[in-house]
C-alpha cells in the first residue's frame, strides 16, 4: 500500500502538469485562494464563530456595525454586520457555499450532457451528428444569461408557486447546467473524432468491445483533457451567472442567501452610507471569478495548448 | 424559418406552461364558464389552427394581455421599447468607439505602458460581473460623488410614439452610468480583437509598401490598416448587439431604467407568460435582423464581396 502510494506521488512529480505548475506563480497563488475559498465555505460552522442563519446569536443592537478598521467598528465583526446583525464574514461564507455548490452542481450537470451528447455524436456521426450539433450552434448564438433566465422563467411557470422557493436551487442548477452544455459537447466531440481513428479504437472494435464501453471506457479517458479545462472556465461562468440570476431575484430565495442575493440586499443599503453590506460579498465574488478564471487559463495553456 | 420555431416554442410556452384559464379567472368561476371561455377563446381547437392563429396576431404586434399587470402585452413592450434602445444604442456606440481607438493603440504601441494599463484593466473586465460594476459605479459616482443619476431615465420628452431622454439634460445624465456599465464588457472584446487585428495586418505587405511609398504613419494606421482589420470586428458587433439586449435585462435592473429587460425580470419573477413569449420573440425578431444587416455591412466594407456579387448578377 505504501510502496504504491510512493509510486503515485512520483508519477505525479514526474508529469509535465506538476512541472508547469510549480513554474507558474499564477498557477500556484490562485489555487491557494481557491483551496482557502473551499476550505472556509464547505466546513463553514468550524471556521466562522457565528451561525448567521442562528436567530438566538444575532442581536439587532449590533445591526450596521461597520468594518473593524472603521470608526465605530467592533473586533468581533471583522468586516461588520449586516442590517438583521449578522456578522458579514460568516454570512459570507455561507453565502459561498451555496454559490459553490449551485456552480459545481451546474457545470457538472452541463459536463455530463454535453460530454455524452459531444462523445456520442463523434462517435456515430451521420444524422444523428448532424442534429446534436445544429442544436449547440443555434444555442451558442443565443447568449447563456438569457438561456438561463429562459429556462429559469418557464420552470417557474411548471412548478406550483408553493415550491418555489424549496425547488429554487435545483431550477438554478438545471437552468445554469443548459444554458452551458453546448460547450462541452463541441469540445468532446471534436476530440471524439481525432480519437476514433485510433488504433486502439479499432483494435477494441475487432475484439468486439461493445460501442458504450470504447465510449465511455477507452475514448472518455483521452478526451478529458480539454473537457477539463472547459469545466474550469465554465466553473467561474456558472458562479457569475448564479449571482447574476440570484441579483436579478429570480435565483435562491433570501431564506439560504448566495453571494448574489447577498449583494442584491445590501444594494439597498448603498445609499445610506453601509457600502460594506454589498461591497465585500461583491469583492469575494470576484476573487473567486478571478481565480478561477486564472487557473482556467493556466490549464488551458498547460493542457491543451491547441484550444489557444 | 428561425422565426417560426421561435414562435413555436413561444407559442407552447404559453399554452403548455400552466393553463391559460387558470391564469385568467378566479377561484370561484365554475366548471360550465370555465369551458365556455376554452370555446370562446378557441382553446378547443386543433393545436395546427391555434398555433396558425398565434403567429398571426403575434405578426400583427397582438401577444394577448399581461397576467400580472392586466395591459395588453403590445403596449407595455412598445412603452419600454424606446428606453432599451436607447440605451443599447448608446452602449454599442461606447463599446465600438472606444473599443476600436484604445484597440488600435496597444496594436500600434504594442510595449507601451499605456498598452500595458489598458489591458490590464480589460482582464479584470471580462472577470467582474456587470451587476457589480453597475453597483460600484453608482457607489462611485452617485452616492460618493453625487454628480449622475443613480437610477431612472431622468425627464423624457415624448415624440408621438417616441419617448427619447437625449433632449433633456436630465436625460443625458441618466443614460452615462448604465450605457457605460453595459459597454464595459463588450468594450474588452473589441479592444482584444482589434489589437491582434492590428498586429496582424501591420506585418503584411501592403503596410510595407505603403511604407516604403513615405505615406505617413497616422494614414497608413487609420486609412489602409483599420479598414481591413474592421471587418471581423463588425460581425463580433453584430453578434455584441444581440448580447448587449440580453446584458440590459441585468443592467436596467441594477439601474431600474424602465426597459424591456425590466419588464421581463418582473415578468419571469411573477410567471407572466404572455410577456416572456413575447420578448422572446422579439429577441429572436432582433437577431435576425442583425445578421441581416451585418451581412449588408459586409457588401459595403469588404469590396472582394461587393465585386463577387457583381459578377454573379452579371
Amino acid at each position: 500500500m505504501d510502496n504504491h502510494k510512493l509510486t503515485l506521488l512520483n508519477r505525479i512529480k514526474d508529469s509535465d502538469v506538476y512541472f508547469s505548475f510549480i513554474k507558474s506563480p499564477t498557477a500556484i497563488i490562485s489555487t491557494v485562494i481557491l483551496v482557502i475559498i473551499f476550505f472556509c465555505s464547505f466546513f463553514v460552522e468550524l471556521v466562522t464563530p457565528y451561525n448567521p442563519f442562528d436567530p438566538s446569536s444575532l442581536s439587532l443592537m449590533e445591526a450596521f456595525t461597520p468594518p473593524s478598521w472603521t470608526e465605530g467598528g467592533l473586533s468581533k465583526f471583522i468586516l461588520g454586520t449586516d442590517g438583521q446583525g449578522r456578522d458579514m464574514l460568516s454570512t459570507i461564507l455561507y453565502g459561498s457555499r451555496i454559490s459553490l455548490i449551485v456552480g459545481f452542481s451546474a457545470v457538472i450537470f452541463a459536463l455530463v450532457l454535453g460530454v455524452g451528447l459531444g462523445l456520442s455524436a463523434g462517435y456515430f456521426g451521420g444524422k444523428y451528428e448532424m442534429i446534436i450539433m445544429r442544436l449547440t450552434d443555434v444555442q451558442l448564438t443565443v447568449p447563456s444569461i438569457l438561456m438561463a433566465l429562459l429556462v429559469d422563467g418557464i420552470a417557474r411557470g411548471i412548478i406550483s408557486r408553493e415550491m418555489h422557493d424549496e425547488m429554487a436551487i435545483y431550477v438554478l442548477i438545471f437552468a445554469i447546467g443548459i444554458s452551458e452544455w453546448p460547450q462541452f459537447a463541441r469540445v468532446s466531440r471534436a476530440a471524439t473524432l481525432v480519437e476514433k481513428n485510433k488504433d486502439y479504437v479499432s483494435a477494441s472494435t475487432i475484439i468486439g468491445v461493445s460501442n458504450i464501453i470504447i465510449m465511455f471506457k477507452h475514448i472518455l479517458p483521452n478526451i478529458m483533457r480539454p473537457v477539463l479545462v472547459i469545466g474550469t472556465i465554465g466553473l467561474a461562468l456558472a458562479i457569475i451567472a448564479e449571482a447574476t440570476l440570484s441579483f436579478l431575484g429570480v435565483g435562491v430565495p433570501p431564506t439560504t442567501p448566495s453571494l448574489g442575493t447577498l449583494i442584491r440586499l445590501g444594494n439597498d443599503f448603498l445609499f445610506s452610507g453601509e457600502w460594506w453590506i454589498t461591497f465585500f460579498p461583491a469583492m469575494f465574488l470576484v476573487l473567486l471569478a478571478f481565480s478561477i478564471n486564472l487557473l482556467g487559463d493556466w490549464m488551458r495553456d498547460t493542457l491543451n495548448p491547441k484550444l489557444n | 424559418m428561425v422565426m417560426l420555431v421561435v414562435a413555436f416554442v413561444s407559442f407552447s410556452l404559453f399554452n403548455f406552461v400552466g393553463d391559460p384559464i387558470n391564469n385568467m379567472v378566479g377561484e370561484e368561476t365554475s366548471d360550465e364558464e370555465r369551458v365556455e371561455l376554452r370555446e370562446t377563446l378557441g382553446l378547443t381547437d386543433p393545436i395546427y389552427i391555434q398555433f396558425s392563429r398565434f403567429v398571426g396576431n403575434a405578426s400583427k404586434g397582438n401577444f394577448g394581455i399581461s397576467y400580472q399587470l392586466k395591459r395588453p402585452v403590445s403596449e407595455l413592450i412598445s412603452e419600454r421599447l424606446p428606453a432599451t434602445i436607447e440605451l443599447v444604442l448608446i452602449s454599442a456606440l461606447i463599446a465600438l468607439v472606444s473599443g476600436t481607438l484604445l484597440g488600435v493603440y496597444t496594436g500600434i504601441n504594442r510595449k507601451g505602458f499605456l498598452s500595458d494599463i489598458i489591458l490590464a484593466i480589460s482582464l479584470l473586465g471580462v472577470s467582474l460581473p456587470t451587476f457589480v460594476i453597475g453597483i460600484l459605479f453608482i457607489y462611485l459616482f452617485a452616492v460618493i460623488l453625487g454628480i449622475l443619476p443613480s437610477f431612472g431615465r431622468g425627464e423624457v420628452v415624448s415624440l408621438g410614439y417616441w419617448t427619447t431622454g437625449f433632449l433633456t439634460l436630465s436625460g443625458l445624465k441618466a443614460i452615462i452610468l448604465p450605457s457605460v456599465t453595459l459597454s464595459l464588457f463588450q468594450m474588452t472584446y473589441i479592444i482584444r480583437l482589434v489589437r491582434a487585428e492590428m498586429m496582424e495586418i501591420l506585418q503584411t505587405d501592403y503596410i510595407k509598401f505603403a511604407r516604403a511609398r513615405g505615406i505617413k504613419e497616422k494614414s497608413i494606421h487609420y486609412k489602409h490598416a483599420l479598414k481591413n482589420g474592421l471587418i471581423p470586428v463588425i460581425t463580433i458587433a453584430g453578434i455584441n448587439i444581440g448580447t448587449l439586449i440580453a446584458f440590459s435585462i441585468i443592467t436596467e435592473t441594477v439601474f431600474q431604467w424602465p426597459g424591456m429587460g425590466f419588464l421581463f425580470i418582473q415578468a419571469v419573477q411573477f410567471v407572466d407568460i404572455p410577456i416572456m413569449s413575447a420578448y422572446l420573440v422579439f429577441i429572436a425578431f432582433v437577431f435576425v435582423m442583425i445578421n441581416f444587416i451585418v451581412d449588408i455591412l459586409y457588401y459595403f466594407i469588404d469590396p472582394r464581396i461587393r465585386v463577387k456579387a457583381e459578377a454573379v448578377s452579371g
